[in-house]
């Protein structure tokens, strides 16, 4: 927290302005006021899931729950079983980040190690031009082929999402070794390191700050996915968080604090881990989406 | 692929002529992800290509009837319909975001107070579920907002926004642009942040306004940013899926289904082949889109 402060401000002293040495408080005072919109939909959700059936049908979304009452988290948990829906997101979200990572990390050192060599050079490209497929498109078939091989569950997700990141997170992850220097590599292989403890040992340690913004797409992505895991795990009992709100979105009906409790519950884990996170989830999709 | 090749011989030129081995363990890191890449994505992508030119309906037998998929798609009222909505609601939204990310991305870096925090509050949006997002303004707009109509004897409030099928689009670029100037908005403020601060002094001793340092000289520096942001956004938005889903379904009648959501019904609604013609073709549209991408940002690096 404190760097970025530091950061802010060194990056504003880079620019004095001669007659604007004050703060901007009408700025300030007009920014609050957009936050407010990016709070609003937040504060209704909360503030919704805390009332009771009673209050909350009454459609004044901004008041505040009078009595302050439980209920709604009680009853969601049990009827979208949301142990197990939170537990399946967090395989799925867990499995796809680190399979990213270390498949994306394992490719890109032996593309960039071995460019000399036509098959990593055009793997090279390969894995980049599935840039250029959006899931839609092969969903169909997709969705037939993981039901045929026994991977219409949250497994294939998984296979099917990590996949799906690496072109973006090759492309980072080349970046990035490519300006790693060989000497540091040549001593430990001096010291009789093999090129598998040279990866863990010196590779992978230096990647740390790409893994970071490789991991934070993916959490993101995997995290917060309604469309492959709604399509491709055929057994609703093994659906992930978001596509639960879609499938109880019936029984839910008018009891909108059952609703919003679960609806809250689902997304309460990544603005939670964003919130202890923010430094560097921010740094990350800079970089990230300014490099891909 | 006409810049991928150039790249290929990028790297011709740079090739050193080693005569030595590769080492094995190298191909095991490579070749077992290049096989699972293949499955997972090439072949897919192969067999619906394969399967446009058929009249399967997802099982059973099937043969070839050669393009008429294609043309029967090109005079489908249902088809033609989603694409224009979805470049309609596309293009619509990334003016939206843009122009918003943009200014709050100028605010953001000017001489303001609680800067980190307000930042902090602006990037909430990215960490949360489009489906779960769009449920909770489904309800806002279809209880929260009609109800406050019809309180204040607004009447064009009191009716919900969603179920009108002219506006109901309105609607999903409000909760898409919700969702998506996080992003746009950090690129922005990196943009910003590498302009020179300098250049600012020398237009306040030339005398220049602060408006006219905004339109002369800062946009014009982030010009490539506003290129990479305007595409990454419209690719992202041609797909959109998740936020349609929990606000319209596609409703009110079809008004509001994108492209997306007519090609995962095909999976449904047994025109197989033929929605693996549609998706060919958006598969393309896809290309044509990123090749775009390609030469605009070549073109920017070269400057």
């Amino acid at each position: 927290m404190s760097t970025q402060t530091m950061t802010t401000i060194t990056a504003d002293g880079r620019r004095p302005r001669i007659r604007m040495e004050r703060v901007n408080w009408s700025g300030t005072i007009i920014l609050f006021l957009c936050a407010v919109t990016v709070l609003l939909p937040l504060y209704v959700t909360i503030s919704m899931a805390f009332k009771t059936t009673g209050q909350a049908v009454d459609g004044n979304a901004f008041s505040l729950p009078a009595p302050f009452s439980l209920d709604g988290f009680v009853e969601a948990w049990n009827l979208t079983k949301f142990p197990v829906g939170a537990a399946i997101s967090l395989a799925v979200t867990a499995g796809t980040v680190v399979a990213t990572i270390v498949l994306a990390a394992f490719a890109s050192y032996a593309i960039v190690r071995n460019w000399d060599r036509r098959l990593f050079r055009w793997s090279f490209f390969y894995l980049l031009a599935a840039m250029f497929i959006p899931f839609p498109v092969v969903a169909l078939p997709q969705i037939q082929l993981t039901g045929r091989v026994g991977l219409d569950n949250p497994l294939g997700v998984i296979i099917l999402a990590t996949m799906f990141q690496l072109s973006f997170s090759v492309l980072l992850f080349t970046a990035f070794l490519r300006s790693i220097p060989l000497e540091l590599e040549e001593s430990a292989r001096m010291d009789g390191a093999s090129t598998w403890q040279t990866f863990w040992r010196i590779i992978f340690p230096l990647l740390g700050p790409m893994s970071a913004t490789v991991g934070i797409f993916a959490f993101l992505y995997a995290w917060n996915d309604f469309m492959m895991p709604s399509l491709i795990i055929s057994d609703p009992a093994l659906q992930t968080l978001p596509v639960r709100q879609n499938l109880f979105q019936n029984q839910f009906s008018n009891n909108y604090n059952v609703s919003f409790a679960s609806y809250l519950m689902a997304m309460a884990p990544a603005i939670v881990a964003y919130l202890f996170t923010q430094r560097w989830v921010m740094e990350g999709v800079t970089q990230g989406a300014v490099k891909g | 692929m006409s810049t991928t090749t150039t790249i290929v011989t990028a790297g011709d030129s740079t090739r050193r002529r080693s005569t030595r081995r590769v080492e094995p363990i190298y191909y095991l890191f490579l070749v077992p992800t290049l096989l699972l890449f293949t499955l997972a994505i090439t072949v897919p992508g192969v067999i619906g290509i394969f399967f446009s030119f058929t009249d399967s309906i997802g099982i059973g037998e099937w043969s070839f009837n050669g393009l008429t998929n294609y043309i029967a798609l090109f005079s489908d009222p249902a088809i033609l319909q989603s694409y224009l909505f979805t470049f309609g609601f596309s293009i619509a939204t990334v003016i939206v975001v843009n122009v918003i990310a943009f200014l709050l991305a100028v605010g953001l870096t000017s001489r303001i107070r609680f800067k980190t925090g307000l930042r902090a509050i602006f990037v909430i949006p990215m960490v949360i579920s489009g489906i779960i997002i769009a449920y909770v303004f489904n309800f806002l707009f279809s209880n929260s907002i009609p109800a406050a109509g019809a309180a204040t004897g607004i009447p064009w409030l009191s009716t919900s926004l969603l179920a009108n099928p002219d506006l109901a689009w309105i609607a999903i670029v409000i909760v898409t642009a919700w969702q998506a100037i996080p992003g746009t908005l950090l690129i922005y403020i990196a943009g910003l942040l590498s302009v020179p601060g300098d250049v600012y002094e020398a237009a306040d001793i030339d005398g220049a306004s602060k408006r006219q340092q905004l339109l002369r000289i800062t946009l014009p520096l982030v010009a490539g940013y506003v290129v990479i942001n305007v595409i990454l956004g419209f690719k992202g938005f041609l797909n959109a899926y998740d936020i349609i889903v929990g606000l319209t379904n596609g409703g009110p009648g079809t008004s509001t289904r994108s492209i997306a959501m007519t090609i995962i019904a095909g999976f449904n609604g047994g025109d197989y082949a033929y929605q693996m013609a549609n998706a060919t073709i958006f598969f393309i549209v896809a290309v044509l889109i990123s090749l775009l991408q390609l030469s605009l940002t070549r073109g920017r690096n070269a400057l």
